[in-house]
């Protein structure tokens, strides 16, 4: 078999690229050239923290700050967190949160990896259409799964005796719901993790006659090592900072999340918001530390000389594969199908006749059509805006010299969004950018800011995908680029882009659907011409017309649904296009 | 060249009709989302040359990007927003008084009580109980008629309130009922209450929106939202509580660092017309002009005798205690069950 070498395609460029005249001064021309080039990458990556800096930290900090003022904005100290810490309730609010976040991060990524090995280790048919099934519930507001968790296991709901006497309107809710909606995105890093896989060490496996469940525990969960733990520390963050779920169907269950609504939006306390806020960062930051220990140990697990892992023949296997995700299909398709039934119908429980009435948004009000094009255009701008910020900065940071401050530094810059509640980020995007001495304070109010909004909120997610995507290609393409004399912008646009074409599509859709569902964050910026769809859902559920909502979620659902499809027929030409060069002249 | 004449002309017109019609205004609001298009409409007819431009949401978020905007405010005019809100707004120095045209005819509940008002009311909400009549059925509940019916043990598990901590909607109750009962008996009649909660919610409309899809049986909740659900053909009835209900002020205010001052007058002077009292009477029963309001369907006809004598001072500068002594008694305890 031949190996698979992209190196050689660089080196015939690089052969008629290569002019005789370099080689005059080889050492002192190459020396500064290296010099010149480490230079401008750490300047970039500079721009990169300070972009960084300008998106989250310093809106952040006008926030929290708050923490230690009192309502008249002078210095208190701790005064405030003592107050909320005596104010009771909150050692319940805490453990709430920790337990529920915990244990929906271990169902979540359980389930996620099973799904993950399911579709890259076993042959089973039709696997582009189960990754679009199993994307789903991030193209879905995340109102729907609440309209259809209560229209299912509600008092009223079809599957009532299922939870046994017990009640969805708590912990037990918050559990299925932040499953539910948190699921894809540990899916996304797991399969960005396992696709790359290094055939050679399951040919290893076999040729030392190991068993497929030894194979299992001492190839293929090593290979993800890196995938699982990113994959926990994202779902455990995502919900122990999410509201939505907990403020639809927690009903009295504290969290700390909710604590933040009720300071902030019931009590207009911000100064308490951001105690609550800042108490929240801290187990983020132990997640975020953990997972900085285990990433330090992680070597590129596809190299130049890799060879794509092929599964073979095996039935066994593949059924085992698709019990493993018949569980999560069922789900999913059980929340989705009754969202679409609840969309139809005239009024849940009492007039259950069908009718396309809710379908009508020209008539609708919280803006209808408008909102739903101003959705697009916002989802649109953050793709491509989010996409090249967040590939080109991971890039940077993961195939250029940089210092390691400057890398530890970036990356913390990009994972802390994660840790920061909606609710919190648009509220410090109040505070930061429309104050008067802040020289870009034109963009409050306009499509622009909610832009930027939605991509810092979710910059984290994007950012692990390319990072995990960039590592999993060998240092050695580089070096071996270097000694061509082909620069590292070079191999950037030959050899790093084009194999990292899936993972950027991936990123891409990840922005696109996210901003045209996310709420939290931009119910406080839009202004009177930049109304959301999404918000539109809210609005409409909040005043009772839950059926017109459901209408609306499930445009929203069709709409990211398509942008799937799109994406993964560019994907699969992608595939396509790049098999021969992947696989060598095979 | 005829074509270009035309659309010469015709481009000078626009921006001729354009140049005297369009002073826009910023205004936020929290009023249904249905009804918004009504009052802009209403409001032009008499005032075709200020165009409204509204950022809707719901009352907390409302007030909360209001004040977190305070350094640099977008809005002009503050055109529907709860009176406390509007408290909190004016001790912040968010407000500029202003005594619109008519002022004289508001009742003096509907208006900021300082001499020159920093708001003037609309129309009140008030509060109601939700009952699901198919679930009391199933349930053999009978229809509660007071509030101290409510903490029955009949009605155990099947009653939903807002929590005051999160919702206008809650506090609004929970005033109420100190305000009528005395401090002592109100707690009192709450931990009662508090035995016969299923749950508390974040948002003042949930508990009725719970009680039409059969979630619950009772939702304490406001008459507004209850009336709108009846309509979709929810199957409620409506229980104005004997006692005396709770009820608060939706109110107008002009925004400290407005350039518009005077279409912002303008606004806030025709929000207080005899017609803008007639257009907020088709939702809700009690407006801020005395001899206007006509019964409107699903609201009780003598609404106006119903409310309280509510203190709005008194509630106002007890919030915190109160807030915080009902989280004392009822926040995170109740998880223990």
């Amino acid at each position: 078999m031949p190996e698979y070498d992209p190196g050689k395609r660089s080196m015939i460029d690089s052969h008629v690229l290569s002019t005789p005249a370099t080689r005059n001064w080889p050492s002192l021309v190459e020396l500064r050239r290296k010099f010149a080039g480490r230079w401008v990458f750490s300047l970039l990556l500079v721009t990169g923290c300070a972009i960084l800096t300008l998106l989250v930290l310093a809106p952040l900090y006008t926030l929290l700050s708050k923490s230690v003022e009192n309502r008249a904005g002078e210095f208190v100290g701790l005064e405030n967190f003592a107050r909320y810490l005596s104010s009771g309730g909150i050692e319940s609010a805490f453990f709430n949160s920790l337990w529920v976040a915990g244990l929906s991060t271990l169902v979540v990524v359980f389930l996620a990896f099973m799904a993950a090995w399911a579709l890259t280790r076993t042959r089973l048919p039709f696997t582009g259409w189960i990754r679009g099934v199993l994307v789903l519930p991030i193209l879905a507001p995340s109102l729907l799964p609440a309209i259809s968790l209560v229209y299912l296991f509600g008092n009223q709901g079809v599957l009532k005796d299922w939870l046994f006497g017990a009640e969805i309107y708590g912990p037990i809710g918050i559990i299925m719901g932040s499953c539910f909606w948190t699921f894809p995105h540990a899916l996304m890093i797991l399969l960005t993790a396992m696709d790359n896989a290094d055939g050679r060490h399951y040919e290893a496996a076999t040729a030392l006659k190991a068993g497929p469940w030894r194979t299992f525990w001492t190839v293929t969960v090593p290979g993800a090592r890196y995938g699982l733990v990113s994959a926990a520390f994202v779902v455990f963050t995502l919900v122990i900072t999410d509201f939505g779920v907990p403020k639809v169907i927690g009903g009295q269950f504290d969290v700390l999340a909710t604590d933040i609504y009720k300071q902030v939006i019931g009590q207009q306390k911000f100064e308490m918001g951001a105690v609550v806020s800042v108490l929240l960062l801290l187990p983020a930051m132990l997640a975020f530390i953990a997972d900085r220990y285990v990433q330090r140990k992680q070597s590129a697990s596809f190299t130049a000389r890799s060879v794509p892992y092929k599964p073979g023949q095996d039935r066994k296997r593949d059924t085992v594969g698709a019990l493993m995700l018949t569980p999560t299909l069922v789900f999913i398709f059980a929340i989705i199908g009754m969202a679409i039934y609840a969309s139809f119908v005239t009024f849940w429980p009492y007039n259950l006749d069908l009718s396309l009435n809710n379908y009508q948004f020209g008539r609708m009000d919280g803006g209808g059509w408008g909102a739903y094009g101003n959705s697009l255009q916002m989802a649109l701008g953050t793709m491509v805006i989010g996409t090249m910020l967040v590939f080109f900065n991971a890039w940077l940071m993961e195939r250029t010299p940089q210092p390691r401050i400057l890398t530890g530094l970036f990356q913390f810059l990009s994972l802390l969004p994660l840790a920061v509640p909606g609710l919190v980020l648009g509220l410090s995007y109040i505070f930061f950018f429309n104050h008067p001495d802040n020289p870009i304070n034109g963009i409050y109010g306009t499509l622009f800011i909610l832009m930027l909004c939605t991509i810092t909120h979710f910059y984290a997610v994007s950012h692990l995908t390319a990072v995990t995507a960039l590592k999993q290609l060998d240092q050695e393409f580089e070096a071996v680029g270097e000694s061509l004399n082909a620069s590292r912008w070079r191999v950037l646009f030959t050899v790093t882009l084009p194999l990292c074409l899936p993972a950027i599509l991936d990123v891409a859709l990840y922005l696109f659907v996210n901003a045209m569902t996310t709420v939290s964050a931009v119910v406080f910026l839009y202004g009177h011409d930049s109304q959301l769809a999404s918000v539109a859902v809210l609005n409409m559920d909040e005043a009772g017309d839950i059926a017109p909502a459901a209408a609306m979620a499930i445009l929203i659902t069709a709409t990211c649904a398509v942008a799937k499809l799109i994406q993964g027929l560019l994907r699969s030409w992608v595939d396509r296009s790049t098999r021969p060069w992947r696989q060598g002249t095979e | 060249m005829k074509h270009l004449k035309k659309a010469l002309a015709l481009t000078t017109l626009a921006i001729a009709v354009n140049a005297n019609a369009q002073t826009e205004l910023t205004v936020y609001t929290a009023v249904e989302a249905e009804d918004l298009a009504k009052y802009a409409e209403r409001f032009n007819e008499d005032h075709p040359d200020i165009k409204i431009n509204w950022v809707r949401d719901s009352t907390g978020v409302v007030t909360a990007r209001l004040l977190a905007e305070k350094q640099n405010s977008r809005a002009d005019v503050v055109w529907g927003l709860a009176g406390t809100s509007l408290l909190l707004l004016k001790n912040e120095g968010m407000l500029v008084p202003y005594a619109p045209k008519g002022l004289e005819e508001l009742s003096p509940k509907f208006r900021d009580s300082d001499e020159t008002p920093s708001w003037v009311g609309m129309d009140a909400w008030m509060a109601a109980i939700c009952v699901n009549t198919i679930e009391a059925e199933k349930n053999n509940l009978p229809m509660p008629a007071s509030w101290q019916d409510l903490a029955k043990p009949v009605y155990q598990g099947h009653v939903v309130m807002p929590n005051p901590n999160s919702s206008g909607t809650g506090f609004l109750d929970v005033s109420a009922w100190l305000q009528l009962m005395g401090e002592d008996k109100g707690w009192t009649f709450m931990d009662g209450l508090h035995e016969n909660i299923s749950r508390y919610t974040h948002s003042g409309s949930k508990p009725c929106k719970m009680a039409a899809s059969g979630e619950t049986t009772i939702g304490v909740s406001f008459a507004f939202r209850g009336a709108r659900l009846k309509e979709q053909g929810a199957p409620l009835e409506l229980v104005f509580p004997k006692e005396g209900l709770g009820w608060e002020v939706e109110a107008t205010a002009i925004v400290d660092g407005t350039d518009k001052m005077e279409a912002a007058q303008t606004l806030v002077d025709w929000s207080i017309t005899r017609q803008a009292m007639e257009m907020y009477n088709e939702g809700y029963a009690i407006v801020g002009m005395p001899g206007v309001a006509q019964p409107v369907e699903h609201f009780p006809e003598n609404a106006g005798e119903l409310i309280i004598d509510n203190d709005f001072g008194w509630a106002a500068s007890n919030r915190e205690a109160i807030l915080s002594e009902w989280a004392r008694r009822y926040d995170g305890k109740s998880e223990a069950k």
